[in-house]
């Protein structure tokens, strides 16, 4: 053993860093080396299999389009989710926060008693507001009251779904106006509304996560929060605003759960935030912060769903579908920290103190 | 020997600072001044009230009394970015860089430049300008960086110090705070970032540097600022400085013939 030791730290804590071999892995590759490479792969793979095995109905224009609304809603939750990985913190409220804001919604829109899109929209307010607000309680505690953001939301996640039920007495809300169904169940060109909308915020978000300041401050706070408070970037502030992010989201995925199901559907959501963070997770989000895309967080939140319908097509049990992404997960974050362990041997010496 | 060096030579200047941290009194009445081309190294041993009056210059603590002058005029600061506006920046010993972003995006950070028009005023931001001007200002200190790079996790301690630096350089208006800046790096490592060091005097601006290594203070100071029991206890010039009496200064064991000035002239 001792030998063992003695002869690997001359090795590895040289400061030569050894051009050639590192030079040789980035030239030949850069695909490979790509944050998004194992996950990306592991989607590929899935989609190919499934077409293999049955390619007219797996393709066909009704499951691509099933496939994608039923992604939908988890990714607004995901891209949420991603934000706060992103800050070094985690939100398990949103899926709770999701069946408050509906209930509310459902509420108030039943009290207004319109059922046209001015009720509809009035709802969409209303569930906005709410997962704002829960999300702005989260935010406060994490940032202001220095709690650890596992245990507030893990708070926040039965106050709100318990608040959900007070308010409807344990009963499922149905009074969901018209409008609002039709836009649940409405094309544009044959592309759901609903998916146009997650679209949309995963366009946004990503723009504005890539592109701007925010998002910049975003990475700094998770990947060195005092380095950011030094800078002077208002760091509990801009922790908070995530968090809002974050629980509005949920509070926009709430409301197009109503228009897609009908139903405020309370009893359903309690893996939802386990769902999205996954999905983050396998986008190659990291949860010690400073690293995550929206991009990557589209295509994780692919994977469980092309499962899903892939092993129905196949004949096979869905519960499959928990099994093989547990199983997608752990490869893809494994995968990339012995890729991030190699890669930065190769290039400082390995020597750095982390 | 004797500069008679007017106020507005003097880049920063700290009078009679008073700090306690409840019963224990770091630094009591310490005197500091730095100036404009030069570097100042500022030495002591552990508990000497070195970190404190790091703390005071860099604005980051209020001191309980005293006084700080910059370029002649009273100042007192009571966060880091209050330092910032009169142009003093710190480079801290931990290395207040975000590991996962690049060295341009580390180098701007908390002030990014952004795109003009609309795009701008959604904080859009205008990375083409920010890595062009970022290569010149690594150029200019001599560091090499490629800015494409993207993380400062993958670069070497020498590269990673020198980023932090030039970050502060490239900010400060009049001051510019080291603590520590070779600490944790090998030699090589240490003459480059000292070079830059150097440079960034040649350049104008005032240099503090706080150091426990003495090779370090005699091969790249101009002045030297001895900190002992919370109080300045000597000051040298270069010319004058010699590792014994840096030594015998900084413990309060006897000088040689050559004594330095005594402080608080």
């Amino acid at each position: 053993m001792a030998s063992v030791n003695t002869q690997r730290t001359p090795s590895t804590t040289g400061r030569g860093p050894d051009p050639a071999p590192a030079s040789t892995r980035r030239g030949t590759s850069v695909v490979t080396q790509h944050p998004l490479f194992v996950v990306t792969t592991a989607l590929v793979a899935l989609l190919l299999i499934f077409t293999l095995i049955n390619g007219p109905t797996f393709l066909s224009a009704q499951n691509v389009r099933n496939m994608a609304l039923a992604g939908s809603i988890i990714l607004v939750l995901a891209i949420g989710v991603t934000y706060v990985i992103i800050t070094a913190g985690f939100d398990l409220s949103v899926g709770s926060n999701l069946v408050l804001s509906g209930v509310v919604s459902v509420v108030v829109m039943r009290a207004v008693g319109g059922q046209g899109w001015g009720a509809a929209l009035l709802g969409l307010a209303v569930a906005v507001l709410v997962g704002g607000i829960v999300g702005a309680i989260n935010g406060a505690l994490v940032a202001y009251a220095d709690l650890n953001p596992i245990i507030v939301t893990l708070g926040t996640l039965g106050a709100a779904l318990g608040l959900a039920q007070v308010v409807t007495g344990g009963q499922d809300l149905n009074d969901v106006p018209p409008a609002m169904m039709d836009f649940g169940v409405g094309r544009l060109a044959g592309v759901p509304w609903v998916v146009i909308a997650a679209g949309v915020v995963a366009l946004i978000a990503g723009i504005a996560l890539h592109y701007t300041a925010f998002g910049r401050h975003t990475f700094a706070i998770g990947s060195n929060k005092e380095a950011a408070v030094r800078a002077g970037i208002r760091v509990r502030a801009h922790l908070t605003g995530i968090y809002v992010i974050s629980g509005v989201l949920a509070g926009l995925a709430g409301w197009l759960s109503l228009a897609v199901y009908g139903t405020t559907n309370i009893g359903g959501h309690s893996l939802d935030a386990l769902n999205a963070a996954t999905a983050a997770l396998l986008g190659g989000a990291s949860l010690f912060g400073g690293i995550g895309s929206i991009a990557g967080t589209v295509i994780g939140n692919a994977i469980p769903v092309v499962l899903a319908s892939g092993l129905v097509i196949a004949g096979l049990q869905t519960f499959w579908q928990q099994v093989v992404t547990g199983v997608v997960l752990i490869a893809a974050v494994y995968l990339d920290r012995v890729r991030r362990l190699r890669r930065g041997r190769g290039r400082r010496g390995g020597s750095t103190p982390e | 020997m004797t500069p008679t060096a007017t106020e507005t030579d003097i880049a920063l200047r700290a009078h009679d600072i008073r700090v306690s941290y409840g019963q224990v009194q770091a630094l009591r009445g310490a005197d500091f001044e730095c100036r404009a081309g030069e570097v100042t190294a500022l030495i002591g041993d552990n508990g000497a009230g070195k970190s404190t009056l790091v703390k005071v210059l860099s604005g980051s603590m209020a001191p309980d009394s005293g006084e700080l002058f910059v370029a002649g005029r009273p100042f007192r600061a009571t966060t880091p970015t209050d330092a910032q506006t009169v142009g003093i920046e710190t480079v801290y010993q931990d290395l207040a860089l975000a590991p996962d972003l690049g060295p341009v995006q580390n180098l701007y950070l908390g002030r990014e430049l952004r795109k003009r028009g609309l795009l701008g005023l959604l904080g859009f931001l205008d990375n083409k300008t920010m890595t062009a001007s970022a290569a010149q200002d690594f150029e200019r200190l001599g560091l090499r960086v490629d800015t494409k790079r993207g993380s400062v996790r993958e670069m070497s301690g020498g590269q990673r110090q020198g980023v932090a630096v030039a970050k502060a350089v490239s900010w400060a208006k009049s001051v510019v705070i080291l603590d520590e800046p070779t600490a944790a790096l090998g030699v090589v490592q240490t003459k480059g970032v000292l070079d830059m060091v150097r440079r960034v005097a040649d350049n104008g601006l005032a240099v503090v540097l706080i150091t426990h290594n003495m090779s370090d203070v005699l091969s790249v100071s101009d002045r030297i600022e001895v900190l002992r029991l919370g109080q300045r206890v000597a000051r040298f010039t270069r010319a004058e400085a010699t590792l014994e009496n840096l030594v015998a200064a900084m413990t309060g064991g006897t000088a040689d013939a050559s004594a330095p000035r005594p402080a608080g002239d």
